[in-house]
């Protein structure tokens, strides 16, 4: 583990069982099936910096995030947090510790705030729950500092949730992430659910805390431009495996695998360009994967050996990337 | 461009919600054209009024949501006084709708092929044979690799692109003259959109269809539409060719949201934001409904309300332009 690194994540395997009921296979002889959601996932991230994953949905970006925060046990592999290994944490108690200084940002406001309480219970919630203010007054200040951090007032502790719109619902999340000091925040898509003028707000707050908190964060998203904007290196993963890892500028400036080639050449964007043909196909039933590279089925490079061989995640100078055709230098640049 | 015979002619349309504490105004007095062929783009963030105005073009609003004035007419006879059994004509005649979720504008029940010739056969004088050719012929045109076999698969069998692929292919059905596309991309992946916004684009190009693209993606927007018209709080608030409302907006509204949006290219750092956010329907302020979060708003601003008006090379409701010309015009 670098000395630099706070998360490390080596091998991180999900399987989801999805097979049909015990008597349709006895009687209709249908097998058992996996999703192998993760499929053996390594990175780590620098304490500090702003590491992201990027894909379309059913890559595996979530169940990634959720393993991390240890709302999903993994099937193998580890994440070792500040020296900890996370899989090897048993019970609750063990988990505590480590629990308080990582925290989680969902995607929907609406969602993850409980509609019955005020906002200054919700905020507090974790500060009551690790047992790190056990004064009201103190209680109380500290709740207002918190929204104040995020641009609320103290005042909007008293209100319900239903009484905001969603980007300040979405600033009463992280007040809520931020109130027992993490220093780890997962981000599930905090600006998906949001407009683009208040996504703007709600991101520009976000760097802002990093950087007067010193946070890490690991940011999932869906959406480029907003990792562009964001992250210090990206993840791009493609049904399950991170098919490359760089630094968001080299990954932007240059991308190398096929795939990411092909998520920045299709996604709309503002600036004017020529006409361009988007290509074919859509991401493969994450039940039954193409054999070999996952992506070779709508790869333009793929030969016999991507269709039958896993390309490992190899160093490429400045990026990691998993691709034969890159290793084999057979590419176009 | 503009001299065309407009097929779509909106006029000062309103709709209202009326409520326990009276009547909330959710599309205020709206006009905009489409031409045949043209792709106009409705943007604005949600509760805007955006699929609104959608909806009371087609007839598709629910109650208590009503259309309260103005006009709506399509090619040259008015739609919106039309009484419910013929505006279901005109529905899916005229007039085709995609919706942002396929599998809720599909019957789960029935086959595609089933759900195509059914709608084939209400709006045009086919019999069972000619109505299946034509819905493989839709099912090919729209992109659906294998449709002799896709036909008669349930909508399940289908994936999200796929899904939405046969929703275009209904809209399609009975040729209309005019396509309302409610957010057709936002529930799918980035590859996916890609395709569909090419689909939309072609059919625009081969048929002459008109289309209302309604989405909150500016980049959806920037590759597809003609003309863009930004709506905020049931308002339009500028509206003019796309490349200009991108690069050189006259509103301050629309200046912010083309700055807030991110690129995946250039500069990165700070994003540009438009501090607070849109007014719910409660409390539209007097004025301009922007002018609590406008740097540049005045007195007038905050009293009279602006039309649109030549501004630049657009046309925006904003009070900065009349008051420029005046000055110039006194000068």
């Amino acid at each position: 583990m670098p000395d630099d690194a706070i998360l490390e994540v080596t091998g991180l395997k999900r399987h989801f069982d999805v097979s049909p009921p015990t008597l349709e296979r006895l009687l209709q002889g249908k097998h058992r099936a996996t999703v192998k959601a993760l499929d053996g996932v390594c990175f780590s991230i620098k304490r500090g910096e702003t590491f992201s994953l990027v894909g379309e949905s059913g890559c595996g970006k979530t169940t990634a995030a959720r393993c991390i925060v240890g709302l999903y046990r993994p099937t193998a592999g580890k994440i070792v947090f500040d020296g900890v290994d996370l899989t090897s944490l048993n019970d609750r108690k063990a988990m505590a510790p480590v629990r308080r200084r990582m925290q989680m940002i969902f995607q929907d406001p609406y969602a993850s705030l409980n509609p019955r309480w005020r906002v200054r219970k919700i905020v507090a919630e974790p500060l009551v729950t690790h047992g790190l203010v056990t004064d009201k007054g103190e209680l109380r200040a500290r709740v207002s500092e918190l929204l104040e951090q995020v641009r609320l007032s103290a005042a909007d502790g008293e209100k319900f949730p239903h009484e905001f719109s969603g980007g300040q619902r979405q600033r009463i999340s992280i007040a809520r992430a931020l109130a027992a000091n993490p220093e780890f925040l997962v981000c599930d898509e905090p600006t998906s659910a949001l407009d683009v003028s208040v996504q703007a707000q709600i991101l520009n707050l976000m760097k802002d805390l990093q950087r007067r908190l010193g946070l890490t964060y690991l940011f999932i998203s869906h959406n480029l431009a907003v990792i562009y904007q964001i992250s210090d290196r990206v993840g791009v993963m493609y049904l399950g495996r991170l098919v490359e890892l760089a630094s968001a500028d080299q990954l932007f400036a240059t991308p190398r695998h096929p795939y990411t080639r092909l998520l920045l050449e299709t996604i709309p964007r503002l600036d004017p360009h020529g006409e361009r043909e988007p290509v074919a196909g859509e991401v493969p039933n994450p039940i039954d994967p193409p054999p070999g590279c996952h992506f070779h089925p709508r790869c333009p490079y793929a030969n016999e050996r991507c269709r039958v061989e896993t390309p490992a995640l190899i160093d490429d100078g400045e990026t990691l990337v998993a691709c034969h055709a890159v290793e084999e230098r057979r590419l176009p640049t | 461009m503009r001299n065309i015979e407009p097929l779509l002619k909106v006029e000062n349309l309103r709709v209202e919600v009326p409520t326990r504490r009276g009547i909330l105004v959710a599309v205020d007095d709206v006009s905009f054209d489409i031409a045949p062929g043209e792709v106009l783009g409705v943007v604005g963030e949600s509760g805007a009024g955006k699929s609104l105005t959608g909806a009371a073009i087609i007839g598709l609003l629910e109650p208590p949501l009503r259309i309260a004035g103005g006009r709506i007419s399509l090619g040259g006879r008015r739609i919106d006084t039309l009484r419910y059994e013929a505006m279901r004509r005109v529905r899916g005649k005229e007039i085709g709708a995609i919706f942002q979720d396929p599998l809720t504008s599909l019957n789960p029940l029935y086959t595609v092929g089933h759900q195509l010739i059914e709608t084939i056969r209400t709006h045009l004088d086919m019999n069972a044979v000619e109505a299946r050719a034509r819905a493989l012929a839709l099912l090919k045109e729209v992109g659906i690799a294998a449709a002799e076999q896709r036909i008669d698969h349930y909508p399940h069998q289908f994936s999200g692109g796929m899904r939405q692929r046969v929703v275009i292919a209904l809209a399609l059905a009975a040729n209309p003259r005019l396509i309302i596309a409610d957010e057709p991309t936002t529930a799918l992946d980035v590859s996916i959109q890609a395709q569909i916004i090419a689909l939309l684009k072609r059919l625009g190009r081969d048929h002459g269809t008109a289309i209302m693209l309604v989405t909150h993606d500016m980049g959806v927007i920037a590759e597809t539409a003609d003309r863009v018209a930004v709506m905020y709080a049931g308002r339009i608030v500028e509206i003019g060719p796309v490349r200009t409302i991108i690069d050189r907006p006259s509103h301050p509204y629309t200046v912010g949201l083309m700055a807030s949006i991110p690129r995946t290219s250039g500069r990165r750092g700070r994003l540009q934001q438009i501090d607070g956010s849109m007014p719910r329907l409660t409390a539209i302020p007097p004025g301009c409904p922007f002018n609590p979060r406008c740097s540049q708003a005045y007195e007038r601003c905050r009293v009279e309300r602006p039309e649109l008006m030549p501004a630049k090379e657009t046309l925006a409701a904003c009070w900065l332009y009349a008051d420029a010309k005046a000055e110039r015009a006194n000068a």
